[in-house]
């Protein structure tokens, strides 16, 4: 029997005993490459970031940044639905609680999945079983975790979905996903991913697959059980609004890598990397007037396969051609900070970019 | 971007061209119901009523934006008025001539003249033919020889729409999303088209790419005076490249208006939550979060849609007019047509009826104190200022709500254009 | 869930219909195109003119065709009596006809041949579904693996192998050179179950390697399609230990597509496994049939013919009812 949950080797440098961290949720030098018939895909090429409980974090990039793999990563998903001998490498250190899960006995991260950390995830359709009742894929959840009867689990999913806010949750617990609507099914979701207190929610494109109006009220309620629950909460999504009302940090991803990292209005008001110009840019905003033209990035995303050498956002950037200082292109920018609790990887200077910014850029958002 | 985009390569004999500005495209009283079969005998049992009476009209050279969530018809719409579906009700007018009800051959002289592009760049392209077969396919079907020949032309529209000529031969697995929502354009713009409907265009695409293809048809639209309706329910998206904008819900058109007026002052509460409701990509924004509308529950189902105004179950100020006579679509301002008894920074259309139904009730508790007092202020003020009827009697239920408020935070923030 | 309960009944009821018309056009009227006269053709061997008269009063063949439509259906739930003068044969129901070579009603013939088809088909089902989705989930599981190649090959060569192949190679190995395994030459109810079991164990066994095969390779294709879902990606996130994810969330959406081919092959089986029937000389339907074709036992024929099509409608239905049982979906569509 082949146990899934298992990491595959291990790629570069051996994990070198260092200290646990103080936070809450702790990643360093994450990598997650997967091999394939065209060549190994680094979907996640070094990826370093903490979290605090209480807080949200926001990833943000474009599809094929890493993102979604990063999640899958934390969770020890990454290579769920991969069989056969091509396995997922990955590697750094995830640091959730004092623990390492990367390190750590299989079977023990199968037992904090659910309990310690838990995921939402882009379409509550295909995400829930569609043979089985809401309530039985809650309690199924509960009951894995807690050594209960089925009677009190059940009565645990019906309060659940009563805090989600679905009316008459003790008839809706025993209808099936397919019964719901779409903004109703994602609500079951969450409740489902509640269900066991975690201390860590990872959300994954929660509302893509919403209505407006519901996404609207789905925003809402994680704002609010955050609150309450008072857990860390990632957000991943490819919407800067989303991101802007949820989160408390913002980590921008392009190419597998942090592109930069900081606290949401750093991130908003004073950019300091060109994709997060490029993707601010790109937004049509209701919130100003309406602008004369998008200012788009040219070009499409890289493959991760042949990541560039060098910044990957180079070929895309419109300022590949100012004028660095010692810097050669094949060099890969490192994160830098640029304020307080605030990194860019850019090799553009601080001064360079900020110039930029104010000058080039602000104006025309 | 090739700027010889205009050039005559084509040799389409033109009918008569309507001026810019006049009326393109007329729709009256569309109407498309979808059977449900139900039982033993599969009788009909219902039906979902996708698009129940729409009426507008898309004038030469400009944008009609299209917006709402999903089952409000809007999709169905786009393939009513391009004939890819046949309505149950109404008529279908381009250039002034009905083309409600014409047949496969009669409508292909018109296919010319109409195009549609798709939301899915990956299943809209056939993966086993050439991009250039793809492009080129509209003149094989119209038997149509550009001048120059099938292969330039189909090159020249490539590059007007960015693309790598020479990349003629290859398939389109081997282009990325927005390239291929490149090449489902040109196969659009292929026979000059008059007008292009464009369903949901960059919703699968990647921010970055998505303001690509927004400022792609944008150009197009200038050099090649190209009329289009957009249909997507991004509505910063549809903000931005719309001269004029239609929400839709269940099937009708609530609020049809020119985008400032729209986007300044809407008038349908509908359209007011919408906007409210789209996250705002500022973090500072977010301490402002009273300016949110949070609407109850999921849009109803088309099947059997609410009584009266279709609106009136999610509506904070839906009131017993609301819920037995359905507001008629009317120009309240010059250019901003709504369907609605108790418009928003308007002149209530039925003073007397001031009794919040049940539903309103609960709807208002979602909504935030500071909408619900601003919107009564403005509307009991231009009431009076319009009309000189008594702004109290209309104001009296929302305003209570407001004042009962528990906590009436101070807003610092200037309520800015929504 | 009873509105499609109902329109699934009435669907076999005119599947059962056509299937009737069918064979009776096949039985009746083609050879009366052909200019065949059918009397002769149910005679069977050696008959004179006048039996042959006799046989088509009997039969009622000189009746207008949908009167004759007519009895050959209503016989199947009524029974029918076949009366020529004083020549009179009750054929109790459900009368599949009257062969004029054992002058015996075909049923009796079906009755006797049943037990032995259905204990192939029930012996030879368990075995193959067992193994069958064993190895297709293991391959999926092992997916590239060298088990997963071998598997798959091995399934490859079942699905080819022919079972008259198969069936001598087997017989020739354990009964004549090992004598590990007895036969009888005949089955009756009889005999006891150690016999049956004895009797039975090839044939089982080598139908269902044909079997096994298809399964296996259908088994692995639809697990790898459903662990790609995202529901299954749910099941772990939820913290749920592999088993259970395989077995409760994974296993129970790919039997669908497996339980419609299943139905289809049982019902096929139970209308006689013709091939294994005669390669091991068992007294099942098949065996009737091909005895019956042999003798040009007209009604004989047309008897398991019918019977076939019958269960293979029957097992449409349970099939159709099983599918509501398992996906909530369907009970309301």
């Amino acid at each position: 029997m082949t146990e899934l949950s298992k990491t595959g080797a291990a790629v570069g440098e051996p994990v070198a005993a260092s200290p646990a961290p103080t936070a809450f949720l702790e990643v360093r030098d994450l990598r997650v490459h997967f091999p394939t018939d065209d060549g190994l895909v680094k979907s996640v090429d070094g990826l370093s970031f903490s979290l605090e409980k209480g807080k949200t974090l926001g990833i943000v990039g474009e599809s094929g940044s890493g993102k979604s793999v990063t999640s899958l990563g934390i969770m020890g998903l990454h290579t769920a639905g991969q069989y056969g001998r091509r396995k997922a490498q990955i590697s750094g250190e995830i640091w959730l609680d004092g623990t390492e899960l990367l390190s750590a006995d299989p079977d023990h991260v199968r037992r904090l999945r659910g309990r310690e950390m838990a995921m939402i995830f882009q379409d509550p359709l295909s995400a829930l079983h569609p043979y089985y009742t809401i309530g039985q894929q809650i309690v199924e959840a509960y009951r894995t975790h807690h050594d209960v009867d089925k009677k009190t689990a059940k009565r645990r999913a019906v309060e659940m979905l009563d805090r989600v806010g679905i009316p008459q949750p003790d008839k809706r617990v025993d209808s099936y996903p397919h019964e719901f609507s779409g903004g109703m099914r994602q609500r079951a979701m969450i409740a489902m991913s509640l269900v066991n207190n975690p201390e860590l929610l990872i959300a994954d494109e929660p509302t893509t697959a919403l209505d407006v109006t519901v996404q609207a009220q789905i925003l809402d309620l994680i704002r609010d059980l955050q609150k309450e629950f008072g857990s860390a909460v990632i957000v991943i999504t490819h919407d800067l609004g989303v991101v802007a009302e949820l989160s408390d940090d913002i980590l921008v991803m392009y190419g597998g890598r942090c592109v930069e990292r900081g606290p949401a209005e750093e991130v908003f008001y004073e950019p300091r990397h060109p994709y997060t110009w490029g993707l601010l840019g790109s937004m049509p905003r209701l919130d100003r007037d309406q602008q004369e033209r998008l200012i788009p990035v040219k070009g499409s995303p890289p493959s991760l396969i042949n990541v560039p050498s060098g910044c990957a956002f180079n070929p895309r950037c419109p300022y590949a051609d100012v004028p660095k200082d010692n810097i050669t292109r094949t060099v890969r920018p490192e994160l830098t900070e640029v304020g307080s609790r605030h990194w860019a990887a850019c090799h553009m200077t601080q001064e360079q970019r900020e110039r930029i910014w104010t000058e080039e850029i602000a104006p025309k958002l | 971007m090739s700027g010889a985009a205009q050039s005559d390569g084509a040799t389409l004999t033109k009918t008569k061209d309507v001026a810019p500005g006049e009326v393109l495209l007329k729709v009256t009283g569309l109407q498309k119901h979808f059977p449900i079969r139900k039982g033993l005998l599969q009788r009909q049992a219902g039906a979902v009523r996708a698009v129940d009476g729409l009426d507008f009209e898309v004038r030469s050279g400009e944008t009609l934006g299209v917006v709402g969530e999903s089952g409000c018809g809007k999709s169905t719409m786009g393939r009513l008025i391009t004939r890819l579906l046949e309505p149950t009700a109404g008529t279908v007018e381009f250039e002034g001539r009905d083309i409600t009800h014409l047949g496969v051959s009669a409508m292909r002289p018109l296919r010319r003249d109409v195009q549609m592009i798709f939301q899915d760049p990956y299943s809209s392209l056939n993966p086993r033919h050439t991009i250039g077969t793809i492009v080129g396919a509209p003149f094989k079907l119209q038997g149509v020889t550009p001048e120059g020949g099938v292969k330039k032309e189909v090159q020249r529209l490539l590059s007007v729409v960015g693309l790598n000529p020479e990349h003629y031969n290859r398939y389109p697995h081997e282009f990325s999303g927005g390239q291929r929502q490149r090449i489902g354009i040109a196969r659009a713009l292929a026979l000059n088209p008059k007008l292009v409907v464009a369903d949901e265009p960059v919703s699968a695409l990647d921010v970055s790419i998505q303001a690509q293809v927004v400022n792609l048809l944008d150009d197009l639209q200038e050099e090649l005076g190209l009329t289009y309706v957009i249909i997507a329910h991004d509505l910063s998206v549809v903000r931005h490249v719309s001269d004029r904008i239609a929400v839709m819900y269940l099937g009708k058109i609530v609020e049809l208006a020119d985008r400032d007026s729209l986007y300044k002052a809407p008038m349908h509460p509908y359209t007011k939550a919408l906007m409210s409701a789209v996250p705002i990509p500022d973090p500072r924004r977010r301490t402002a979060k009273s300016e949110r509308i949070l609407l109850k529950g999921d849009v109803p189902s088309p099947i059997a849609p609410p009584s009266g105004c279709r609106f009136h179950t999610r509506c904070w100020k839906a009131t017993e007019t609301c819920r037995t006579t359905e507001p008629p679509l009317l120009e309240l301002k010059p250019g901003q047509r709504v369907a609605c008894h108790h418009p928003e920074n308007f002149e209530d259309q039925a003073p007397q009826d001031t009794v919040l139904l049940t539903a309103a009730k609960e709807a208002a508790e979602l909504v935030a104190d500071e909408v619900l007092a601003e919107s009564a202020e403005t509307s009991a003020a231009l009431a009076a200022e319009t009309s000189g009827t008594e702004p109290e009697e209309t104001a009296e239920p929302v305003t209570k709500k407001a004042e009962t408020a528990p906590e009436p935070e101070p807003e610092p923030d200037e309520p800015d254009d929504k | 869930m009873l509105a499609y309960l109902i329109r699934r009944l009435l669907a076999v009821v005119i599947m059962v219909l056509v299937v009737l018309l069918a064979t009776f056009t096949v039985f009746y009227m083609l050879p009366k195109w052909a200019g065949q006269d059918i009397a002769v053709l149910f005679a069977g061997k050696a008959t004179g003119a006048e039996q042959v008269e006799g046989i088509r009063t009997k039969l009622g063949l000189d009746e207008p065709l949908l009167v004759q439509f007519w009895e050959f259906v209503k016989a199947i739930p009524m029974g029918r009596t076949f009366a020529n003068g004083d020549d009179v044969t009750e054929c109790p129901a459900p009368c599949f006809g009257y062969s004029f070579v054992t002058e015996e009603p075909v049923w009796d013939t079906l009755k006797d041949a049943l037990p032995v088809t259905l204990a192939l088909a029930a012996g030879a089902c368990v075995l193959w579904l067992a193994a069958g989705v064993a190895t297709g989930v293991v391959s999926a599981l092992k997916r590239g693996s060298v088990w997963d190649r071998g598997a798959m090959i091995a399934a490859l060569g079942g699905v080819s192998l022919p079972i008259f192949f198969t069936g001598m190679v087997a017989m020739g190995i354990f009964v004549h050179s090992l004598g590990w395994v007895h036969i009888e030459d005949s089955l009756s109810t009889d005999d006891s179950i150690g016999v049956w079991f004895e009797t039975l164990l090839l044939p089982w066994i080598v139908l269902a390697l044909l079997n096994a095969a298809m399964y296996a390779r259908l088994t692995r294709a639809t697990m790898l399609d459903v662990l790609g879902e995202d529901y299954i990606r749910t099941a772990r996130a939820k913290g749920l230990g592999e088993r259970v994810v395989i077995t409760r969330h994974a296993l129970r959406s790919a039997m669908t597509p497996i339980l419609t081919v299943f139905g289809l092959d049982i019902g096929v089986l139970l209308g006689g496994a013709v091939l294994t029937e005669s390669t091991f000389n068992l007294p099942g339907l098949g065996l009737a049939a091909v005895q019956a074709i042999n003798s040009k036992d007209l009604p004989v024929i047309l008897g398991v013919t019918l019977f076939a099509a019958l269960a293979i409608a029957v097992a449409n239905l349970v099939v159709d009812l099983l599918y509501a049982v398992i996906d909530p979906r369907v009970r309301l569509g």
